[in-house]
């Protein structure tokens, strides 16, 4: 059972940073939905301060939404747009292997087009989030319109983070990257 | 709505609305840099990456600054957070709709 030093990198980008930030991203739009009730906005029902592992969860999450993002952009992505040389074996460069078939172009030329950009988005509006939910709770408390904004952009990162998640997946499925040295994870046994 | 012992929002307003700035910039980055091969040229900034790196180094130095200068000028306001929140949004809104090819596409003539 071997793994190839690319697909371990991009595995880490995408199975753990991409996919525990949106799964992150969604315990937290459920945390602010939670604490959103409209009754009390006004009042000073809420805690002041966000509990320790609230605090830890959410620093968390912002961390994973920047490894993900950073990975991708600076690792994973330089292998999957290097440039073929001339009869090279195109299965090692992915967006070559993608754009030379007509029926497999889009996957670029939508796919990764949009994921490399909208993904961004993601970590930038998760750490405003996580920012205000730690910082200033007692805002947060007081005011619908802040609750709101917040929400609002809570949304717009998980929604841009499972875009960029679900495209990195299936081009990854239609042309995975390959390559660099050889990891055996288990032997044989023959 | 009334909103009773509301207590300063300017900190929270600068980063609201230095999120939605930064997300539209990147989208107008990310489409101008499609459409125009000098900046594309001048945007790379890590040669492997190509022009992603500088669109989005770009976009995280003008949404830190955004966030640094509205926070410092805001730090002890309390601001119309309703027009600041409307003008997020659509900034945010810009920046996810810049960021989908067909849409960049239709901006660039193809």
């Amino acid at each position: 059972m071997e793994l190839t030093y690319r697909e371990i990198v991009t595995a880490l980008h995408g199975m753990l940073f991409g996919g525990f930030f949106l799964m992150a991203l969604f315990g937290a739009f459920i945390l602010l939905l939670e604490q959103s009730n409209p009754d009390f906005c006004g009042s000073d029902a809420g805690p002041r301060a966000p509990s320790r592992w609230q605090t830890i969860y959410l620093i968390a999450m912002v961390v994973l939404g920047w490894a993900a993002v950073l990975t991708g952009a600076y690792f994973v992505y330089p292998w999957y747009r290097a440039i073929a040389p001339p009869g090279a074996d195109l299965a090692l460069y992915p967006q070559r292997l993608l754009i030379s078939q007509p029926h497999t172009a889009g996957w670029h030329r939508l796919g990764m087009e949009w994921k490399e950009h909208v993904a961004w988005i993601a970590p930038m509006s998760a750490t405003m989030v996580a920012w205000v939910m730690i910082k200033h709770r007692t805002a947060w408390n007081a005011s619908c319109q802040v609750r709101n904004a917040v929400l609002g952009f809570a949304a717009a990162a998980f929604l841009a983070a499972a875009i960029a998640g679900g495209w990195g997946a299936m081009i990854n499925k239609q042309a995975p990257v390959h390559g660099g040295n050889t990891v055996t994870l288990m032997g044989s046994g023959q | 709505m009334t909103e009773p012992h509301a207590p300063v929002n300017g900190p929270i307003a600068a980063a609201v609305l230095s999120a939605g700035l930064g997300c539209s910039l990147l989208g107008v980055l990310a489409v101008a840099a499609d459409g125009s091969k000098s900046l594309a040229s001048a945007l790379t900034f890590y040669r492997p990456t190509g022009p992603l790196s500088g669109v989005t180094t770009s976009a995280l130095v003008f949404w830190l600054l955004c966030w640094t200068l509205a926070a410092a000028r805001w730090k002890n306001k309390s601001v119309a957070f309703g027009k600041v929140t409307a003008f997020s949004f659509a900034f945010l809104a810009l920046g996810l709709l810049l960021t989908f090819p067909p849409v960049g596409d239709l901006f660039l003539g193809r």
